[in-house]
């Protein structure tokens, strides 16, 4: 099977897998099996294309071309065989999980969950290995329609209500902003390859492509930088793995994945140095961590809290990308991975809490880790990921960015982080607490025996989640060389 | 046989319509109509296909040769436009049989054949004509006959419709005929050819101006530039379901293309836009077109009308597209004329099939729609996301070349009003998908059916296509810049 088949395929496998669960919809169990085949065999044609790719190979293909000289073209490159192979054996997990959730929530509709979740994914493979901009747009539309049925998923009023947020914002940011800024970017450099140093070197004025570097940073909504960023908290209103998988990992990391490519390959790491638009980036960012955790800070709704940690999270990638230092570009594509396994590992814990006592605030779950105990262990293994402490994978990803903002003395994003740091510890570092320390002072102690730890397949999809975050800080040879790709060198 | 192939285009449908009177039978009627109709398709896509390899058909009628007989001249853009009206109409008629019997009196349906046919006849006569008589002629046939057709629908108000439009398309026309009347009365001939040899020479003189503003308020009227467009809400609200999406997707085109050969054929591009500043004014026109008739659209109750007003808006992308007066803009303005024919085509014929089972346009009548006819409103879902611009649909690339047009002049305000007004579809298009999907069906109603297939293929076939010319593009976009070099850079 040659490469370029295969890069095709990670985008077609999950197409065909929706394919036959539309098929057997009537048979639930053996729906499900085709989840996790097809999930499967995702990752493992994924995972084929690492040993060439931590070689130096660009496996690449074309698929079609809609308009001259504009190809949709797919070309396999290490940040996006990062963000690829965390999705794919995320998708793994989170099926598994869903088979849990969705079965013990009794959530109705199930068979149009998998088949958009199967779209979603699809999209999701599209966006990453995307050779060009346009190409990249087009798995990201496809991305927000293909996730819009997921977030509405309940059909309540709450959940249009939200999924007009949803849309409206994602729409609006791609439709009036993005799309501006790549047909502008098509006009003034002639094609919209992505080009290790960028594609827009000496093409316009500095002032012009300021202009332009806002207009991408604004327009990837799915970032969530703020202003821009009240589509996440809105989207909670989906079942749980909906907001582990995509809202945690695929949907959100498309979004600094595209931006970390469009700062990386379009306008290229020399070019930024140049624009005093990057230092506004970086204090948009820079804001939008500080303010995103003292919102979560008051959050009792723990999803409203994840989603806020979530925004925090993501503009720690944008800021430590904008920083422009390399070891900082290097933190920024590590916490893609680091963050991802971090936080679906939160969410997966909500949900579990959620399926097994049905309770959503934070105030209601004293003492929940004594009857709890995997999915609250699997909770502060996440948390600590989230303030970036040993053992978990966050500490990987802040170190680099930490360095790299000393490196080019950049006071403003070191502040952010370690403010942020402590603000992070400060709201979740009370959840573990509250879990495993606090009496419940409502249920007298003998019903605590009532509540039990949710079904095996939730259990056991965060436990491996949780496993995964352990794993990534002891063993990160492989997404470091990836990353240090990105910046042409080697770990 | 091969060389009368224009004439056949225009003497075909034109002999078949008075057959059809004599045909009682609705079935036979419709099996004839549809046989007349693909055999105009093929005469047109073989046109096509001469065209692209050996240049502009010439065909002198009755063998009098131009500029004293009438010419039929059939280049890239109108054998283009040839292959759109056809291709729409045989699409839309194996369709009308079933919608047809549910709308139509059983008495009239022969006649409603008869009508349809000496419509197709007038709008191919319009697009293949050489000859700027002939097509007024062409005009009035194919707008009588459309008069005819949208009075036919079974709302009361379907009269007082078509009435309206009978005025305005009347002052239209007559319009035109003042404007050709004047060329004559200037140059001494009729034949578009010889025309644009003799006009440029003579253009600055206020006769050819008057010329220019009558052939222009009257194109207008007939393509529903804003602010000339009050007829078309009404006309397509009321009229059959296969009218309205029959005129939908050909009429108004035809009108465009009316415009695009007097003003870049006959006048020439240098006067329209240097001498006149008409560039600026079409471009005024166009974009308070597009953000007045979104709007409009939101607010409308009925589904049908709330379409209507989003074809305003549409067509004013077209005129927006050729006010750029760059290859790049006339390029987007020729290729929205086909990629919104297949788009509306598909959501018309698609609100057909609900109008089957419903009895009602009615939004609020569309509760829960979605899951009693699933196919057809996955239809709507798709035929609004390409209304709306989404990639991988036609009207992402009518929107990415009106856009980059915008920018290569610099109008960047425009190029916002192009965005804004994708997103004021995704209002209204979300306004009908929400209620379809989010509200519950009324369960005293009782259970329907989805469509049949023989409405739902051809909506399917429509809108399949808007997702096959948004990916492969090279037929479409193939043709429309060569239309826009031929038309930009002069004749061939």
């Amino acid at each position: 099977m040659t490469h370029e088949l295969i890069t095709q395929l990670a985008v077609v496998i999950p197409l065909i897998g929706a394919l036959f669960m539309w098929v057997s919809h009537n048979q639930p169990n053996l729906r499900e099996a085709v989840t996790i085949v097809t999930a499967g065999l995702l990752f493992v044609s994924v995972a084929s294309l690492l040993p060439a790719v931590l070689t130096g190979a660009r496996p690449s293909a074309v698929l079609a071309e809609p308009l001259p000289n504009l190809p949709l073209a797919l070309e396999v490159e290490p940040l996006g065989m990062l963000f690829a192979v965390v999705a794919s054996f995320l998708w793994i997990v989170t099926s598994v999980y869903s088979i849990g959730y969705m079965r013990g929530n009794h959530e109705r509709h199930q068979t149009r969950y998998y088949i958009y979740f199967a779209i979603a994914l699809s999209s999701t493979m599209g966006v990453a290995f995307a050779g060009n901009m346009l190409t990249l747009f087009v798995f990201y539309e496809i991305l927000t329609l293909s996730t819009y049925p997921l977030v509405t998923h309940h059909g309540t009023d709450e959940a249009m209500r939200a999924g007009r947020t949803y849309l409206g914002l994602l729409l609006f940011t791609s439709i009036g902003l993005q799309l501006l800024a790549i047909l502008w970017t098509w006009q003034v450099a002639g094609t919209l390859d992505f080009a290790a140093g960028g594609i827009l070197n000496g093409k316009a004025s500095n002032t012009m492509m300021g202009v332009l570097l806002i207009l991408y940073v604004l327009g990837i909504g799915k970032a969530a930088i703020m202003p821009l960023h009240r589509w996440l908290p809105a989207a909670m209103v989906a079942p749980t793995p909906v907001s582990a998988l995509l809202h945690a990992v695929a949907v959100v990391k498309a979004g600094v994945f595209t931006v970390a490519k469009v700062l990386v390959y379009v306008f290229g790491l020399d070019l930024l140095r140049a624009l005093n638009a990057s230092a506004l980036v970086v204090y948009l960012a820079g804001f939008t961590i500080i303010a995103a955790s003292i919102i979560a800070l008051k959050q009792d709704n723990l999803k409203r809290l994840l989603a806020y940690s979530t925004i925090s999270q993501l503009s720690y990638i944008v800021m430590a990308a904008a920083v422009l230092a390399p070891l900082s570009v290097v933190g920024a594509a590590l916490h893609i991975a680091a963050h991802a396994f971090g936080k679906i590992t939160l969410f997966f814990a909500a949900g579990s809490i959620y399926t097994a006592t049905h309770k959503t605030e934070i105030s209601q779950l004293d003492g929940i880790g004594r009857s709890m105990p995997w999915t609250m262990g699997a909770f502060t293994i996440g948390a600590l990921s989230m303030v970036g402490v040993p053992p978990a994978a966050g500490f990987i990803s802040k170190w680099y960015m930490l360095l790299g903002a000393l490196e080019v003395e950049n006071v403003f994003a070191v502040g952010v982080i370690v403010v942020s740091t402590l603000l992070n510890a400060a709201y979740f570092l009370p959840i573990v607490y509250t879990g495993f320390f606090r009496t419940s002072k409502k249920e007298p102690s003998h019903s605590r025996t009532l509540v039990r730890e949710a079904p095996l397949p939730i259990v056991m999809a965060l436990t491996i989640s949780a496993l995964l975050t352990v794993l990534f800080f002891c063993f990160p040879d492989v997404p470091l060389t990836l990353a240090y790709q990105l910046i042409g060198d080697s770990p | 046989m091969s060389s009368h192939l224009p004439a056949l285009q225009v003497v075909i449908p034109l002999i078949a319509s008075p057959t059809c009177v004599l045909l009682r039978d609705h079935r036979v009627v419709w099996g004839f109509a549809v046989l007349v109709n693909w055999c105009a398709l093929v005469i047109a896509a073989l046109m096509l296909d001469q065209v692209l390899a050996s240049g502009p058909i010439s065909y002198a009628i009755g063998s009098w040769a131009a500029p004293w007989g009438i010419e039929y001249r059939v280049d890239v853009l109108n054998a283009f436009l040839l292959l759109i009206v056809a291709g729409i109409g045989a699409i839309v008629l194996p369709y009308a049989r079933t919608s047809v019997i549910r709308e139509i009196p059983a008495d009239r349906i022969s006649l409603f054949y008869a009508a349809y046919l000496l419509c197709l006849t007038g709008l191919l006569g319009i697009i293949a004509t050489g000859d700027a008589f002939n097509l007024f002629v062409f005009l009035e046939i194919s707008s009588l006959s459309s008069y005819i057709l949208i009075s036919l629908g079974k709302d009361r108000r379907a009269l007082t419709a078509a009435f309206q439009y009978l005025i305005m398309g009347t002052v239209g026309a007559s319009f035109i005929l003042i404007g050709v009347g004047l060329l004559y009365m200037m140059t001494g001939t009729l034949n578009m050819v010889d025309l644009a040899s003799r006009v440029p020479q003579i253009a600055d003189t206020r006769t050819v101006r008057a010329a220019f503003a009558f052939l222009t308020v009257g194109a207008g009227i007939k393509l529903a530039l804003f602010p000339l467009h009050l007829w078309l809400p009404n006309a397509y609200a009321y009229a059959p379901s296969v009218v309205t999406a029959f005129l939908a997707a050909t009429a108004t085109k035809v009108a465009v293309y009316v415009l695009l050969r007097f003003f870049f054929t006959i006048f020439g591009a240098s006067f329209i836009f240097q001498t006149l500043p008409f560039g600026e004014i079409l471009m005024s026109l166009s974009v308070t077109g597009v953000l007045v008739a979104s709007t409009v659209a939101i607010f409308q109750e009925d589904v049908k009308r709330l379409f209507a007003y989003s074809s305003v808006a549409q067509i004013s992308y077209m005129v927006l597209g050729i006010s750029f007066a760059s290859i790049t803009g006339l390029t987007g303005g020729i290729i929205h004329l086909f990629n919104h024919a297949v788009m509306k085509g598909g959501l018309f014929l698609a609100i057909g099939c609900i109008f089957l089972r419903l009895g009602s346009t009615q939004i609020s009548d569309l509760k829960g729609l979605g899951r009693q006819m699933p196919w057809t409103m996955a239809a709507i879902v798709l035929g609004g996301l390409s209304l709306i611009g989404i990639p991988l649909t036609v009207g992402f690339i009518s929107k990415w070349y009106l856009i980059l047009a915008a920018i290569e002049r610099g109008w960047w305000p425009v190029a916002g009003v192009v965005l804004a007004g994708s997103l004021l579809a995704a209002i209204y298009i979300w306004r009908v998908l929400e209620v379809a999907y989010f509200k519950p069906w009324p369960t005293h109603k009782g259970s329907i059916a989805e469509a049949p297939l023989s409405m739902l293929i051809p909506t399917w076939i429509l809108i399949g296509l808007t997702l096959y010319f948004g990916i492969d593009t090279s037929l479409t976009l193939g043709v429309a810049d060569r239309a826009a070099e031929f038309l930009l850079g002069g004749q061939s």
